[in-house]
């Protein structure tokens, strides 16, 4: 809802630090996970994400989650479905050009960016979305990411 | 400035030193000239006369021409099919793709196909919204942003990759360019932003029209700061600036054109005029004048949309090109080539 991931991003500092919590726990359960299969656990992990992430962040389920990137608004709300940051279309209000009643999706992600830690994020060039991923589960592709990977501590991605 | 192996038209010239294209745009702005642009606004006609037509209202005061990509999100020829038609004859140009309308596939042939064609300038482009234009039933794609874009602009020019990580026989050597608007919010991003176009490639940038000069001379102090305008890597900055024809045109551009932002002060200027389109002019002659003067600025972009005739006009009042005559079919042998023959057309 629309009221709700706004709000979500003016207190973007306080989503931040319950992924940090999440994520180790998400990915400590790796075993877990593994001796459930990927597959059979997947529809459940999907369901319980998508219920998630859609109530607080109006989630487009692209299976690439960047949100702690994007100072926890959504990309794929923009109707561009911009990656790396504002069109040049935006309104002098800060409305979305395509969208007049909605606020740009990116002047939001700046505001929320500009109160968490590691909101510097928001300047990384983000790769194209691989449009496979879409529908599946960020969670658990993050979780196989960093299980496959969790010998080297370096350059770990973050679950969002 | 003239070199010495100007272009034979058709054919490509050599690549310079330090150069990554074989294009006279990436000369003049690597040789510290103040470089012009200008742009086509293609016709609604598959008849290649209009287009070279159109291309010689330019002839002697611009470094390159833009062929627009559906601007507006209204549907014109293509800019592949644009430039195709101005290298055939010589003109350097500026290839504009815009992620509305391709995904990745047919952008990445494009990039091939205009490079091949001698098309050796590319603006990365998101694109105006479906809404703008005269198709709003379209389907938007944007499979890529234009920093995506950028990105695998680059990696197939100089990783020789597609972005399936495909190799490429002979990459296209391309001066890689993008659009950026200083003028609408998030303000304080936009030059960090800016930054983030030239880490994924950018080496030009042409910007949104400029009516608000205080804006433009906060986002290029910036800009400096951030050292994008040292090195190798450097990025050259070309402000978009424009005739307005009235004050109701000027009205009506700021509530229907997305992204230009235009101050009362400017209305106001226009509405005391005797000549309002004669006063537009010389608010963009004024303003070309107070741009040039910003440090690290490289040049401009003239969009004289319906108003083409009126580039010559302003280059010359305001002497930017401080006498230089940028290079078209026929400069140095009239006799050579008329541009608007179709024979021309028979390469």
């Amino acid at each position: 809802m629309y009221r709700v991931r706004r709000w979500v991003v003016r207190h973007a500092r306080v989503f931040e630090m319950i992924y940090r919590r999440f994520e180790p726990v998400l990915v400590k359960l790796a075993p877990v996970w593994r001796r459930l299969g990927h597959e059979r656990v997947e529809a459940p992990v999907r369901r319980v994400e998508k219920a998630a992430k859609g109530a607080l962040f109006d989630c487009q389920m692209c299976g690439q989650c960047i949100l702690s990137a994007t100072g926890m608004s959504c990309p794929m709300n923009c109707p561009k479905t911009l990656r790396n940051g504002p069109c040049g279309g935006v309104r002098a209000d800060g409305h979305c050009e395509v969208k007049p009643e909605m606020m740009c999706v990116w002047v939001d992600a700046w505001e929320g960016s500009r109160q968490m830690k590691q909101g510097d994020l928001i300047h990384a060039v983000q790769l194209p979305v691989d449009h496979r991923l879409t529908g599946s589960s960020s969670w658990l592709r993050v979780v196989r990411q960093q299980d496959a990977s969790s010998s080297s501590a370096a350059n770990r991605e973050t679950t969002r | 400035m003239k070199f010495d192996d100007e272009p034979v038209p058709g054919y490509s010239l050599p690549i310079l030193p330090g150069h990554v294209s074989p294009g006279r745009l990436e000369r003049v702005l690597r040789a510290g000239k103040f470089a012009i642009t200008s742009e086509i606004d293609p016709p609604d006609s598959a008849d290649p006369a209009e287009v070279l037509k159109r291309a010689a209202i330019f002839d002697g005061y611009v470094d390159a021409i833009n062929a627009t990509d559906g601007s507006g999100a209204n549907c014109h020829m293509s800019s592949a099919g644009v430039c195709s038609l101005l290298t055939r004859v010589g003109y350097a140009t500026i290839l504009q793709i815009s992620c509305r309308d391709r995904n990745r596939i047919a952008m990445q042939g494009e990039i091939l196909g205009g490079a091949a064609m001698g098309a050796c300038n590319l603006l990365c482009l998101t694109g105006d919204g479906v809404q703008a234009g005269d198709h709003p039933q379209a389907k938007p794609v944007f499979d890529l942003d234009s920093i995506s874009l950028l990105q695998v602009a680059r990696n197939m020019r100089d990783e020789q990759r597609f972005e399936s990580g495909r190799r490429i026989e002979t990459p296209p050597r391309i001066f890689l360019g993008a659009a950026e608007n200083p003028f609408v919010p998030p303000l304080d991003w936009r030059p960090l932003r800016l930054a983030k176009k030239v880490a994924a490639g950018a080496q030009f940038i042409q910007t949104q029209y400029c009516f608000d000069i205080e804006r433009l001379r906060d986002f290029m102090l910036k800009v400096n700061d951030l050292g994008l305008l040292e090195g190798p890597d450097r990025v050259f900055i070309l402000p978009g600036i424009g005739p307005l024809a009235s004050a109701r045109s000027a009205r009506w551009i700021r509530e229907n054109v997305p992204g230009v932002h235009i101050p009362d002060a400017v209305i106001a200027r226009l509405e005391g005029a005797k000549n309002q389109k004669e006063e537009g002019k010389r608010l963009c002659m004024d303003l070309l004048n107070e741009i040039r003067e910003i440090p690290g600025v490289s040049g401009a972009h003239i969009m004289a949309y319906r108003q083409e005739h009126s580039v010559a006009e302003i280059i010359e009042a305001t002497g930017v090109l401080e006498g230089r005559v940028p290079w078209y079919p026929g400069r140095d042998d009239p006799k050579a080539l008329n541009p608007e023959s179709p024979e021309a057309l028979s390469l």
